[in-house]
């Protein structure tokens, strides 16, 4: 008769699991993805005056000097997250309740993610988190961040 | 605004009924605003020059211009989110100062709720949609209220901002919108109730969210002198200014408790010749709880870190540190997804004495807020009785 997790007048829904979006590469973002897909996590880094930078851009944000994709530690800290306890769109839906987090990392720039591994309650601004990947099609993988045990 | 012999003013303001028109299509809501706007003014489509409107769609005032009948040699359709209408006004006060148009009519217009309905409650959040870098805060399953909690997170971590804190604001806006027969959300509230309701992305509760609405408003902008002529007293334009952080990627904006507005504010209070101490009344766009605390920090009505203590103790109820919001915001009067039309038709009825039970005694001066996006863009307004 009536779903409890849908949306009041949503008819239950059958259909098969949705995978996690993908983002579609670009000039500039490619290799971002391409490296998350391979298990690494890289970060831009100016050729002029050694700035790095996320996403990935052209030129260097603080001078418009050149940039090299280099290897990051995978090494961060929570500057700020929330516990998502609604949110209709699949397959997020599902997950409920899940961390949205931005994270700081050892070399700068700051990235969103989900922090996964450990309970939504356990998660709080200055936790040490590393990187862990997921690849979400042939040519892209992101980084999710987990607790990280060596610097709590 | 500017030192030039033509000076912009508001002659005319409207809303639309609000909160629910599933009879009526979006344009016809930028209609009806428009058309008691214009009444409210004394004038006609016939005198209008000039459009100025924002919305989902590219050539989106020239589809308004089509549904109105109207041709005109002034356009703008400038998109800032939530804060577009303080920027198509402050651009149309520069058109007519400049001489680019006589009179420009600003409308917006919604069925935001009609169409999607509760749906959109938490802003999506699917993903692999966003256009270009915006994809990157894509793909985490983050919703609209997701971004606006970070923020309160962060500021909460830093300066100690409490639950209450924000839900004091909620409170507020509530007690104003018992005062508006249109409000969507009348029954009072309190703290205990905005904190003990459903968390939807903590620490954000269901009654730290705006409502969602149908709903339009309008204004129309032209000069002093023309205005003499016309049915109401001018609202002069003072100052305005607007400035942006970032698009749609929160992880692109440089610190979660500072907004744009700590651009803009400034900026605009340089332009019109005053200081936060002079606001008598502010309309200060209230998408959340937190956006309210935020904001009344970057104008400047307190140091950065004590919103939290400036919106306790009904410190924007009137008769308040600031009283704000006193159609009942956008947490309870109405909010279809670009509120700011609504600040500055509220700001200029204070202006002129209209604002019934929650009427400033002798405002002066208004500040209308808009902020739009994610905390991305702000603008900001200042309105007066007089020119200083």
């Amino acid at each position: 008769m009536t779903d409890p997790a849908p949306p009041t007048g949503t008819p239950a829904d059958t259909r098969p699991p949705k995978p996690r979006p993908a983002p579609v590469p670009d000039p500039d973002t490619a290799p971002y993805w391409q490296a998350a897909h391979d298990g690494h996590l890289v970060v831009q880094r100016c050729r002029a005056c050694g700035a790095t930078q996320l996403y990935g851009r052209d030129r260097c944000l603080a001078c418009r000097g050149p940039v090299d994709w280099v290897e990051a530690s995978g090494r961060g800290t929570v500057y700020s997250f929330t516990v998502i306890r609604q949110n209709y769109s699949r397959p997020f839906r599902d997950q409920i309740p899940y961390v949205v987090a931005l994270v700081d990392l050892e070399e700068g720039p700051r990235v969103m993610t989900n922090v996964v591994g450990c309970a939504p309650e356990d998660v709080r601004i200055g936790l040490p988190v590393r990187a862990t990947f997921e690849a979400v099609s042939d040519e892209a993988g992101i980084a999710l961040f987990t607790p990280d045990e060596t610097r709590s | 605004m500017s030192g030039g012999r033509r000076r912009a003013v508001v002659a005319g303001v409207a809303t639309s009924d609000y909160p629910h028109l599933p009879h009526l299509s979006e344009h016809a809501v930028h209609g009806q605003a428009a058309d008691r706007a214009l009444a409210d003014a004394g004038l006609t489509l016939a005198d209008v020059d000039g459009l100025a409107t924002a919305g989902f769609f590219p050539m989106y005032a020239t589809g308004v211009a089509e549904y109105l009948g109207l041709h005109p040699v002034y356009l703008d359709e400038t998109n800032t989110g939530g804060s577009s209408f303080e920027v198509l006004v402050e651009h149309a006060a520069y058109a007519v100062e400049a001489g680019a148009a006589e009179t420009v009519l600003v409308t917006y217009g919604s069925v935001q709720l009609s169409q999607m309905g509760r749906r959109l409650g938490t802003g999506g959040g699917g993903g692999g949609f966003a256009p270009g870098p915006a994809i990157h805060d894509a793909l985490w399953g983050n919703t609209l209220v997701g971004n606006y909690a970070l923020a309160a997170r962060r500021h909460m971590h830093e300066y100690g901002t409490t639950p209450e804190q924000l839900a004091a604001v909620a409170v507020t806006m509530r007690q104003h919108a018992a005062t508006n027969p249109q409000a969507q959300e009348r029954d009072p509230i309190t703290v205990e109730d905005v904190v003990s309701s459903r968390l939807v992305a903590d620490p954000l509760h269901k009654l730290d969210c705006c409502v969602i609405s149908d709903g339009g408003a309008a204004c129309v902008v032209t000069t002093a002198e023309r205005a003499a002529d016309l049915r109401r007293d001018p609202v002069y334009v003072l100052g305005a200014a607007h400035a942006t952080t970032h698009h749609m990627n929160l992880s692109a904006m440089p610190d979660l408790t500072v907004t744009p507005a700590a651009q803009s504010g400034p900026l605009a209070f340089a332009r019109a010749g005053i200081t936060p101490d002079d606001v008598d009344v502010a309309q200060l766009y209230d998408s959340f709880t937190i956006t309210v605390v935020l904001t009344v920090e970057d104008l400047g009505f307190c140091a950065k870190g004590e919103g939290g203590a400036f919106v306790e103790d009904d410190g924007l109820a009137v008769g308040g540190r600031l009283p704000t919001n006193t159609d009942g915001g956008g947490l309870s009067a109405c909010h279809p997804g670009m509120r700011g039309m609504f600040l500055i038709v509220e700001a200029v009825r204070q202006l002129r004495g209209q604002a019934g039970a929650t009427q400033v005694p002798d405002a002066r001066v208004a500040v209308a807020h808009g902020t739009g996006g994610m905390l991305s863009t702000g603008a900001t307004l200042v309105l007066g009785r007089e020119v200083p």
